[in-house]
Parts: C-alpha cells; sequence; structure tokens
C-alpha cells in the first residue's frame, strides 16, 4: 500500500530488483481523498506523492497495482480477498498489522514492519526466529440478533486481553465460525492484532472455497479442482494440541462497544461503566482511570447513555458489504442525528451497494457516502475526528489520538454505529431492530 | 545500523500499559522522510507536563523501562526510529507487540523482555532515583543496574535470539545476508511452485 516507500528506496539505495514482481500487489489506500476517487482530490502534496510513489514503482518494478480510477482500488485488507489474491494455505505478509485480516481464508497472513517489507521485496523470504506459540478460541452455539462478527471479536479480546494472544497465531473454531460468512470472519481476524497476536485464522471449508470461486485472481479449471483437493488437507488435525485453549458460548454474546482506549477496553452495551478502583491491579486501575480521563466518563455512566458526536463505518475490519447492508438496514427510514460516514472499502464494494440501493438508504438518512479507503480510521489522509469529539467507528483501534488528536473512539460493529447516528448516543442495536425509535 | 556491544546509560522509566506505537509516533507524521529524522516527534501527543522523558534526569538517556504490551498496534517502524533518534538503544518491558518487537532489531534497538515483577521493581527504584544507570550487554545477555544506588539493583539475564543478537552484534541487515542464501531460495521456490502451481 502507500505507505511501503521505505521498502522500495532501499531497493534502489541497494540496486536491487524486485524479487517477485509476479507475487507482488498494491493499491493505495492510506492517504488517498475519500472526497474524490482521483490524484487531484489529495490536496496536499506530500499526502499526494506517497499514492504517486506506488504507481510509480509498480510501473518501475512490473507488479500488479489498482491505482485511483480502478473500481478495484480499495484498502489492502479488503481487496486481497476480493481479488482472489488471498488464497488458502499460502504465507502472506503486508507493511501493515491488520494483514492479519486474511487468515480468514486460510492463509498464514501477518503484518511486518517497513525493513521486513524491504527483505521480502528483495528476498520474497522472511527470518521467523521466534516461532509463534499457538492458540485455539472455540466459540460454540449460535448467535442471538443484532449480534454480529464485530461483537464475537470485541467480546474474545474483552475476555483475553490487548495482549492475551501476543507471540501468537489464533486459529477461531467453533460452530459460530463455521457458520460465519468469510466477510464476518475477515471481521474477526482481523482484530486478532488487537489481541496482541500475529495472525489469526479460520479454517478453510466449502464457504471459503464458494467464496473464492471466480475470483479474478483465483486458480481457474483444473487448477481450481487440484487447489481445492490441497486446501482440504490444511484445517488442523482433530486431535491437534494448542499452546493455548479459551471458549466462549457464542449465544451469550451481546452487542459490545469499547468504553477505553485500548481494545480490551470492550463490554456490552448492557454494561455500566465501572469504577476503576475495581480492577484487579493497580497498574490496571491505573490505565482504567486514565482511560475515563481521556474519554471524558464518569464511572457509573451507562454505556447506552454516552452521547456521539460523529459515526464512522468504514475500515477494513467492516467496510464490506454486508457490513454496509447490516448499517442500511438499521439506517433505513430513518435520519441520522450526528454528522455520519460511510467509506467502502473498495470501488467494488460501493458499486455493489449502488446496484442495491444502499447509498440512497445512507444519503436519504443524511449520511455522506464517500469513496473507499481507510479514511477516519487512521485519519492519514485528514480525514479526523475532532478533539473531544465522542467517534461510534467500526475500525479497530480506539488508541489515544487514532482518529486524531482528542478524538475519542468507541469501536462497535456497523449495526451499533448505525444505531449510534440514528439516536445520537451509543445504543443497543436490539432494540431499533425490534421496532423502536 | 548501528553494532550493538554494550550500553551503560540513564534509564527512564515510563509507567503505562498498553503504550501503542499511535502513541509512540502519531500517524500524521509518518510520510515524512526517514532523513529528517523523528526524535523530536515521540510521543508527540502524550507529553503532557511532568512526562518522564521530559524531566532533566532523562537527558541522554538511552534505557527505557516500560509497562506490559508496549508498542502493540500499528507495524509503522517509525515508532523504532522515533526512539533511536531519540538516543535509546533498549526497551526493557514485561511484554512487548510482536512487530515493534521485530522492527527494534532492524534499528539497532534492543527489546528485552523481563518478569512483570522485575519491570515494575526497575520502574519504582528509577522513579525513586531519575537518571540513575543501567549497563546492558549484548554479548553477555545481561542488564545490570540501576548502578550507583542502593535500590533496586540486580543483575538479570535475559533471552535473545541467536540469529538476531549475531546481526545485531555485527552491525549488519538481513537482506544481505539473505541474499547469500539465493541458490536455496531458488531451490525452495522451484519445489513451492510444484505443489502450490496455482499461486
Ligand atoms: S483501514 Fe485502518 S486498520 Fe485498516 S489498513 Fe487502513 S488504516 Fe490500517
Amino acid at each position: 500500500h502507500d505507505g511501503s516507500r521505505a521498502g522500495f528506496k532501499f531497493l534502489a539505495e541497494r540496486g536491487l530488483p524486485l524479487h517477485s514482481p509476479g507475487h507482488s500487489f498494491g493499491t493505495p489506500d492510506h492517504y488517498v481523498s475519500t472526497a474524490g476517487h482521483d490524484l487531484d482530490a489529495i490536496a496536499e502534496p506530500h499526502r499526494r506523492e506517497m499514492v504517486v510513489d506506488l504507481a510509480q514503482n509498480a510501473a518501475k518494478h512490473g507488479f500488479t497495482h489498482f491505482g485511483l480510477g480502478d473500481a478495484r482500488q480499495g484498502i489492502v485488507h479488503v481487496i486481497g480477498p476480493e481479488q482472489g489474491i488471498t488464497l488458502p494455505g499460502i504465507v502472506m505478509v503486508c507493511g501493515d498489522s491488520h494483514t492479519a485480516s486474511h487468515g480468514a481464508l486460510g492463509a498464514l497472513a501477518f503484518g511486518i514492519g517497513a525493513s521486513e517489507v524491504a527483505h521480502v521485496l528483495a528476498t520474497q523470504t522472511l527470518w521467523q526466529s521466534r516461532k509463534p506459540g499457538s492458540m485455539r478460541i472455540t466459540v460454540d452455539g449460535r448467535l442471538r440478533g443484532g449480534v454480529f462478527a464485530k461483537d464475537v471479536i470485541l467480546a474474545i479480546i474483552a475476555r483475553i486481553g490487548a495482549a492475551g494472544g501476543t507471540g501468537r497465531v489464533i486459529e477461531y473454531a467453533g460452530q459460530v465460525f463455521r457458520d460465519m460468512s468469510v466477510e464476518g470472519r475477515l471481521t474477526v481476524c482481523n482484530m486478532s492484532i488487537e489481541a496482541g497476536a500475529r495472525a489469526g485464522m479460520v479454517a478453510p471449508d466449502e464457504t471459503t472455497f464458494a467464496y473464492l470461486k471466480n475470483r479474478p485472481f483465483a486458480p481457474q479449471g483444473e487448477m481450481w479442482d487440484s487447489a481445492v483437493a490441497f486446501w482440504r488437507t490444511l484445517p488442523s488435525d482433530p486431535d491437534a494440541v494448542f499452546d493455548a485453549e479459551v471458549s466462549l458460548d457464542g449465544g451469550e454474546i451481546t452487542p459490545f462497544a469499547t468504553r477505553g482506549t485500548s481494545p480490551e477496553h470492550a463490554a456490552p452495551v448492557t454494561d455500566a461503566i465501572p469504577d476503576p478502583a475495581v480492577a484487579p491491579t493497580a497498574e490496571r486501575r491505573e490505565a482504567y482511570a486514565r482511560a475515563l480521563e481521556y474519554m471524558g466518563l464518569a464511572p457509573g455512566t451507562r454505556m447506552d447513555a454516552i452521547p456521539i458526536d460523529r459515526v464512522f463505518i468504514g475500515s477494513c475490519t467492516n467496510s464490506r458489504i454486508e457490513d454496509l447492508r447490516a448499517a442500511a438496514h438499521v439506517v433505513k427510514g430513518r435520519k441520522a442525528r450526528v454528522p455520519s460516514w460511510a467509506v467502502p472499502g473498495s470501488g467494488l464494494v460501493k458499486r455493489q451497494a449502488e446496484a442495491e440501493g444502499i447509498d440512497r438508504v445512507f444519503k436519504d438518512a443524511g449520511f455522506e457516502w464517500r469513496e473507499p479507503g481507510c479514511s477516519m480510521c487512521v485519519g492519514m489522509n485528514g480525514d479526523v475526528v475532532e478533539p473531544g469529539a465522542h467517534c461510534a467507528s467500526t475500525s479497530n483501534r480506539n488508541f489515544v489520538g487514532r482518529q486524531g488528536q482528542g478524538a475519542r473512539t468507541h469501536l462497535m460493529s456497523p449495526a451499533m454505529a448505525a444505531a449510534a447516528a440514528v439516536t445520537g448516543h451509543i445504543t443497543d442495536v436490539r432494540r431499533l431492530m425490534e421496532g423502536g425509535t | 545500523m548501528e553494532k550493538f556491544t554494550t550500553v551503560d546509560a540513564p534509564a527512564v522509566a515510563l509507567d503505562m500499559a498498553n503504550v501503542d506505537t499511535d502513541q509512540i509516533i502519531p500517524a500524521r507524521f509518518l510520510w515524512r522522510p526517514r532523513a529528517e529524522g523523528y526524535g523530536h516527534l515521540l510521543f508527540h501527543d502524550v507529553r503532557k507536563p511532568g512526562f518522564p522523558l521530559d524531566a532533566p534526569s532523562a537527558q541522554g538517556a538511552a534505557v527505557l523501562v516500560a509497562g506490559r504490551n508496549f508498542g502493540c498496534g500499528s507495524s509503522r517502524e517509525h515508532a523504532a526510529w522515533a526512539l533511536v533518534d531519540a538516543g535509546f538503544r533498549v526497551v526493557i518491558a514485561p511484554s512487548l507487540g510482536d512487530i515493534f518487537y521485530s522492527n527494534s532489531f532492524k534499528n539497532g534497538l534492543l527489546p528485552i523482555v523481563l518478569p512483570d515483577a522485575r519491570c515494575m521493581e526497575l520502574r519504582a527504584a528509577l522513579a525513586r532515583n531519575p537518571g540513575a544507570r543501567m549497563i546492558v550487554d549484548l554479548e553477555a545477555q545481561t542488564v545490570t543496574g540501576p548502578v550507583g544506588i542502593n535500590d533496586g539493583f540486580a543483575i538479570d539475564h535475559f533471552d535473545v535470539d541467536p540469529f538476531r543478537k549475531e546481526l545485531l552484534l555485527a552491525g549488519e541487515d538481513e537482506v544481505g545476508f539473505t541474499l547469500r542464501h539465493a541458490d536455496a531460495i531458488r531451490t525452495y521456490e522451484a519445489e513451492y511452485s510444484r505443489v502450490m502451481p496455482w499461486v
């Protein structure tokens, strides 16, 4: 993506070629404007330069590039699966921590830093000296209405903590993930890094194969058959032993939202803000007190009484068509009470949504319907939340200043974010689904 | 990359858990060329009055003793750049974000994991004795200190992967090393194409 400049600079300085152009793909996402789908829409020269650099490097080294103006452009973790570039059993890396998303298709995918990007560009290899540990998270049962993949992963992180998966690769197993669409699995695997894990994966199955079939870069014809035969051999053995096991009851999970500044500060929307004094250790007490101060929240406040100033539906966690459908379903026939944005994850998602009339639902409710990119997830393109404002966001990080200096992020599912948009405060979406106001 | 042998320098404690890379270096600075330096941008948005790194005793500090899950979050290597540019050569914490951990080695910054209780003890000792020195010896894999005061002193042994240690001691980057194995890579690729011709 357009933050990979240092890697290409390294190649140029060493006079090295790109080792495997055929296995390299790029698209601009972090620095693109979401107001217009072309270079001219990027007003600031330094941002434009990042996007131009990637296009020039693609031309120079001969790798596939989905640039601005191409409907296939989008957030790198949305377009990889969408194009069938992400496949079961492959090792996939990108200079971005949310590369873990691609594990939803049974790839071993993880984020790397700039030096490792340079190493991969130059050699198509990577040194892995610390063998990661393994962790299986089993969620059995069935999700209840109004509960989505995002709630499942937030519930998991709330349980195991933001460092619960550090040094590990997570396999998500159990009925809930077997029943989940590939898009839902992408949401879950995406946030593996928020649990500290290097990667997360779901065993490839018929759902995976059906999703991949006929995607542009997926194997075709006879090759497809041999690929599927191979992919069927990939799931963990039934008697596989993991370094750590965690299990949750899917039927118990309710809609979640975060209230602090770490994804582990996630809780059911029906909760109230607890007093930091009840935290188990002094360190957590202090961290939580500091988080509440930053968030401007007092203990005892009900989660669903937290006012929202802005809504962002987008990011590699939740900007695919199912996410937009779920949000539109809640928004339909209602009005947004606060500035609200819907930012599709790719040009193709946007096109599909428009074909289904989803853009109209959003626009009629007063939402802005934007061009694809990372946007307000990280604000690198200038789409930022105002200081002190509470933002209901479908992204993945509620860190201090993540969405802009002083911004207060509440992570939640697209349906929950839509509910916050139409009510102006955090709201249990199940109430609106039952027809309430 | 600068060689790493022994560091003997003032240490500073940062008593916060889950310090993510967005806090270490905010996203809006990431477009800046590496050559311009990132040291002055380290912790840009979280530096409030009284921030430990701003204390006069933190001048010349090269060892940072941090809390649980330091460097979690985004893969931005700029986090390691900012620390190195601000003069840090060692980060000690009970746990570190995986990607940050890898990135650190590539920039001559040595990440060290010590037990939670020991990190807490060190942070407390450094808070009581601002500017106290610590000695980190990569060859011997030891952290010694704080020295010169009679508070919380110990010699701790730490683990480090032998390969990464060797590169850090030599100040060599991995690419040069890997390219010497070009034949092995070609052989592997041929086998890979045989097993997964569709990739
Ligand atoms: S959408 Fe957000 S988390 Fe995803 S790649 Fe873009 S900036 Fe990173």
